[in-house]
């Protein structure tokens, strides 16, 4: 079937990264002066030429995403159900051969952190796991989406690649938005943060978001995690899969993360490192070439960062987060994923936001809205 | 005076919930505006609580709630939706918004006009969000839509009446109220919508985002206001050249 794959082997790395590093100032205004603006903009947008021209961008940026999305800011939080994995990343903490404590929630245990987690005012939550199909498998994922359904109001997941059906059944169970990165879209490197287990196939991961949109999921995330590879030529991959999933399933909403590879006990050293100035220059660049996208920064990032990127076009946001399984209520000293750098409380972070003049928004989808779930 | 269903209507502005940034700055711009009808997204309001922030700000006699259905797909989706709110927000009012495409968020003509039909047996008093579509807006007439709201451009988009050559045929041949929704950007476009004979316009994005949305609450009400005071006094012809010296036709004199 075809699918984003016939569009990815028709265009090579080498020449993608070599026609973004030779984008002059001309085209970067081009870019900027453009009415709706195409993946040649993006790619100027994202090259050092426009470096100079990040305050116009970040302008711009503010206004596209008062106008589309006001100033609200989606507030949810991520709920680690499991560190339970048999691949072997390079950068993550649950990696396979990391020798730690492995743990899969139990029902009981899902509703002790919970009940932490709507003490906190959160009614979107996100849900977390390694990849271990003998513990963590649709089942699993449909026993947790009725049992922690009637308590959010919107329920989005991050976790192994699924196939079709999968995620066809998990959608009638009230999942409504799946997130999969694809880490990098450097195939050769790629292989190589991912040596073993069911992540090593580059194919199979590349084709989940086509998956996803043929199973009706209404939104879907993307990104790739920085740090691995060019974050310029992999930020342009990404934004080449949104342009191409939008257009086939119209249908579904879209939304970007930017994770930056963060430290965690015995992991890798970023080969390529994004300054702040750079990932101000990629969210503003994402916001001016598409209009509509959710843009997420969860707390890998600073206080200081997090405090003043909520004006520049991002429309989502993750607080009080803990990234390992138990660590609101069960189990709070357990290893994590990786270490958080913004730890403010969710209170704390909805004063912040008050302060820059938005709103946190902790509901914004009621399951009324879902036929199929009557 | 402006009648939609039983209900009479003395400020044609009506206005959303979205976008600002606190349930009490919406509460001051939409005080300031002097709307009578407010839309409020299903979406956003927590319907098992009687203190939901955003219900809470609107609890004044002169406000009438309209829920919507931002976020369905489809007419079956809508139809439950409808229930909900009625249900829990004591009314049969509904702006039926279906707009499968959540980019442009563009309206479904075909779910649309299944599921007035279907709300409309049901009781409810629909009012159908819609791309300015003369013929559609007939269909709905004939299904029994309590009014039609056609957008003039893309919602949120602030763009102004792009639609107007279309807008003013359906103001034209409409027998219910024509509410015009979506992309008034500014006052002035509230003012060329009630000039044309729009019986109302929705305004939300325009006062929200505005760096002063009570001040520019005020500037709506005035020129939703003035436009109204203009279409009936009648504009006079506009003309686009000048009387030539020679007329063609003095040889008839």
């Amino acid at each position: 079937m075809s699918g984003f794959n016939d569009i990815f082997e028709q265009c090579s790395w080498d020449e993608t990264s070599r026609s973004i590093y030779s984008k002059t100032a001309a085209d970067v205004e081009r870019a900027l002066s453009a009415r709706r603006r195409t993946l040649e903009d993006f790619k100027a947008l994202i090259s050092p030429a426009a470096a100079p021209y990040l305050e116009q961008m970040a302008q711009i940026s503010q206004q596209l995403t008062l106008k589309r999305f006001g100033r609200v800011v989606q507030m949810y939080v991520p709920l680690y159900l499991s560190n339970e994995c048999n691949n072997i990343c390079t950068y993550c903490g649950f990696s396979y051969d990391n020798k730690v404590k492995r743990k899969t929630l139990s029902p009981m245990e899902i509703m002790q952190e919970v009940a932490v987690i709507k003490e906190m005012g959160f009614d979107h939550v996100l849900l977390v796991t390694g990849e271990a199909n003998q513990s963590v498998h649709t089942d699993y994922f449909k026993k947790v989406l009725e049992l922690i359904g009637p308590h959010f109001s919107h329920i989005s997941m991050e976790v192994q690649p699924l196939d079709l059906t999968d995620y066809e059944e998990l959608r009638s169970y009230g999942l409504n938005t799946v997130l999969v990165y694809q880490e990098t879209y450097h195939e050769e490197d790629y292989k190589k943060h991912h040596p073993k287990g069911k992540k090593s196939n580059f194919q199979y991961r590349l084709e989940t978001p086509d998956r996803l949109g043929q199973a009706g999921i209404h939104k879907i995330g993307l990104g790739v995690l920085i740090g691995l590879e060019d974050w310029r030529t992999d930020s342009f991959y990404t934004a080449m899969h949104l342009d191409y999933l939008e257009k086939t399933y119209w249908q579904s909403k879209y939304s970007i993360s930017f994770p930056r590879l963060r430290p965690f006990s015995g992991g890798l050293e970023p080969k390529v490192v994004m300054n702040d100035r750079e990932l101000v220059q990629l969210i503003c660049a994402y916001r001016l070439f598409n209009e509509e996208v959710e843009l997420s920064i969860s707390t890998r990032e600073s206080n200081l960062f997090r405090d003043n990127i909520i004006k520049l076009g991002i429309t989502a946001m993750s607080a009080g987060s803990k990234t390992n399984p138990g660590g609101y209520a069960v189990e709070p000293q357990s290893l994590e994923q990786f270490e958080i750098s913004d730890e403010r409380s969710a209170l704390e972070i909805a004063e912040m936001i008050s302060k820059q003049g938005y709103e946190a928004v902790w509901k914004d989808w009621d399951n009324a809205l879902r036929e199929e779930l009557k | 005076m402006l009648k939609i269903a039983d209900k009479i209507f003395n400020s044609r502005l009506f206005t959303g919930t979205g976008k600002f940034n606190s349930a009490i700055q919406m509460e001051e711009a939409l005080l300031a505006s002097g709307s009578e009808l407010v839309t409020v997204a299903l979406k956003r309001v927590d319907m098992h609580t009687d203190e939901d922030d955003i219900l809470l700000h609107l609890k004044y006699p002169h406000i009438n709630l309209l829920p919507n259905t931002s976020g369905v797909r489809n007419a079956n989706e809508a139809i439950f939706a409808a229930q909900i709110a009625r249900e829990a927000l004591e009314t049969n009012w509904i702006k039926l918004e279906i707009h499968p495409d959540p980019k442009y968020l563009m309206p479904d003509p075909i779910e649309t006009l299944k599921a007035t039909e279907e709300l409309v047996k049901l009781g409810f008093i629909v009012l159908p969000y819609i791309h300015a579509d003369p013929v559609l807006c007939k269909r709905l007439e004939d299904v029994g839509t309590a009014a039609v709201m056609p957008l003039g451009s893309p919602i949120g988009s602030n763009k102004g009446l792009k639609t107007i050559d279309f807008l003013e045929i359906i103001i034209n041949q409409s027998n219910v109220p024509v509410i015009i929704d979506a992309g008034i950007g500014a006052p002035s476009d509230a003012a060329k919508a009630m000039e044309i004979g729009a019986d109302a316009v929705l305004v939300n994005t325009a006062i929200a985002v505005s760096g002063n949305p009570i001040q520019m609450a005020k500037a709506f009400k005035i020129a939703v206001e003035a436009g109204r005071m203009a279409y009936k006094a009648k504009l006079g012809a506009i003309g686009s050249h000048a009387i030539a010296s020679s007329p063609l036709t003095s040889f008839l004199d």
